[in-house]
């Protein structure tokens, strides 16, 4: 029997399904959570509106969770009102979005005024990062549904900023997470810990003037990660996995010594370790992953 | 470089404002100087983290022509570290909207050039047209 949740993809996961949306899904389902997509979902915003006059920005991620109501007025999930989110910057800017109507009912008041045309949002939705269902679900029990133990596989998890900050929204300790590490133990992996792992790797600096702001920043998470023994990176946020794996052609030509290092999101190693390489979307990637799998023993 | 902090009669009511649109962030800070030696993009800066604060808090309105403010990418990483509970980010975040507020954009979006933006995925124009302009 399947457990159904309310999923929001966000853009990147439908942008480029194969590397994102379809080891996402897949993995879900493959453990028996089938990801049930919100219908006419609208973009997030990407990122927290962080100023207390400006509640236009909040209406989009706010829009999101009225949907979460309506799947349940309809019987799309069975009494779930917890809504999974991959994407870490959607985890955030959704989070965050909720805990300010939860916390400032003014706020929620006027928003809700403002969407005349929707149901009220009465607040009982909870955003939750699909690593979180993971742990809740205990990683015990994922490691028991492995396929293809990823053994010998020395993998770096990377957090970024928005899986872990601020500490109301995080889902681990903002200092000391662990959460990601587990992860990787239960896939058969060897974790390997990188001490600049929770280092912003530069975000939407990517775009325009300030693209080395992120080319130096990967230059220097790569690099910790490789001095400390790592294969490979996981991250779970788009935006990092695309300035850490993408942008390591930029890092390439300003530190031509810069040896490129495989950075997966962390669903497609999911969905390769549950067997599913087919789904995992491995020849999607800047830098890939494919040879160091095989050197492992690990895919022929 | 030495800067010589000019106040007049707008100082204390530009505090206010950016204390209204932070909820109450400013007079908390006490100058300790975690956020700057957390900042993971101080080096880019043109003034540190805390002088952002320092300069709010005295009113200078010369913060908002610095680079920092945009530099700042809202990483929470002093926010979670500031022992007096400052968020920074909804500080930079103020004063990003105070200028694009006034109809000025940082990221010139016509200018961006065509085959780059094919290449960028969604997210990251995104999050860049929410923070670079109003």
């Amino acid at each position: 029997m399947m457990k159904k949740f309310p999923y929001y993809p966000g853009c990147t996961l439908k942008q480029y399904p194969k590397k994102f949306g379809i080891p996402s899904e897949e993995s879900a389902r493959a453990l028996g959570l089938e990801m049930v997509e919100i219908p006419r979902w609208n973009c997030c915003g990407a990122v927290a509106s962080l100023t207390a006059d400006d509640m236009m920005h909040q209406v989009a991620p706010i829009r999101n969770l009225i949907r979460v109501q309506e799947m349940n007025d309809e019987g799309l999930v069975d009494n779930e009102y917890r809504l999974v989110v991959f994407c870490s910057m959607c985890f955030n800017t959704l989070k965050r979005a909720n805990m300010m109507v939860k916390e400032n009912e003014a706020a929620l008041n006027t928003i809700n005024e403002f969407m005349d045309r929707e149901q009220d949002y009465k607040a009982n939705v909870e955003v939750v990062h699909f690593l979180e269902i993971l742990r809740d679900m205990g990683f015990y029990r994922l490691e028991d549904m492995i396929k293809k133990p990823l053994k010998g596989l020395k993998i770096a998890p990377y957090y970024g900023c928005n899986l872990l900050r601020p500490k109301e929204v995080g889902i681990d300790n903002p200092e000391a997470p662990t959460i990601m590490e587990n992860f990787v133990e239960a896939l058969g992996a060897e974790v390997i810990d990188n001490p600049l792992k929770s280092l912003c790797c530069g975000s939407y600096h990517t775009v325009g003037g300030h693209k080395d702001i992120v080319a130096e920043r990967t230059y220097a998470i790569v690099n910790a990660a490789r001095k400390a023994g790592a294969d490979m990176m996981i991250t779970a946020c788009p935006l990092c996995a695309f300035n850490l794996d993408d942008r390591q052609a930029l890092t390439k030509e300003l530190h031509p010594e810069f040896q490129h290092m495989p950075v997966l999101y962390f669903t497609q190693i999911l969905a390769f370790a549950l067997g599913l390489e087919d789904k995992a979307g491995l020849e999607e990637n800047y830098v890939d992953a494919r040879p160091i799998l095989r050197e492992k023993g690990l895919m022929d | 470089m030495t800067r010589v902090v000019m106040l007049n009669d707008n100082s204390e009511a530009f505090t206010k404002k950016v204390n209204e649109m932070t909820n109450d962030m400013i007079t908390l800070c006490e100058q300790c100087g975690i956020c700057s030696t957390s900042c993971p993009v101080a080096e880019d800066m043109d003034i540190p983290p805390s002088e952002i604060m320092r300069l709010v808090q005295l009113g200078d309105e010369y913060v908002l022509e610095t680079k920092a403010i945009w530099v700042c990418a809202s990483c929470y990483t002093c926010t979670v570290r500031c022992p007096r509970g400052v968020d920074l980010s909804k500080v930079t975040e103020a004063l990003r909207q105070i200028n694009l507020r006034t109809n000025v954009n940082y990221l010139d979006i016509d200018n961006l050039d065509s085959e780059e933006v094919e290449e960028l995925p969604a997210i990251a124009l995104v999050s860049a047209m929410r923070k670079y302009t109003g």
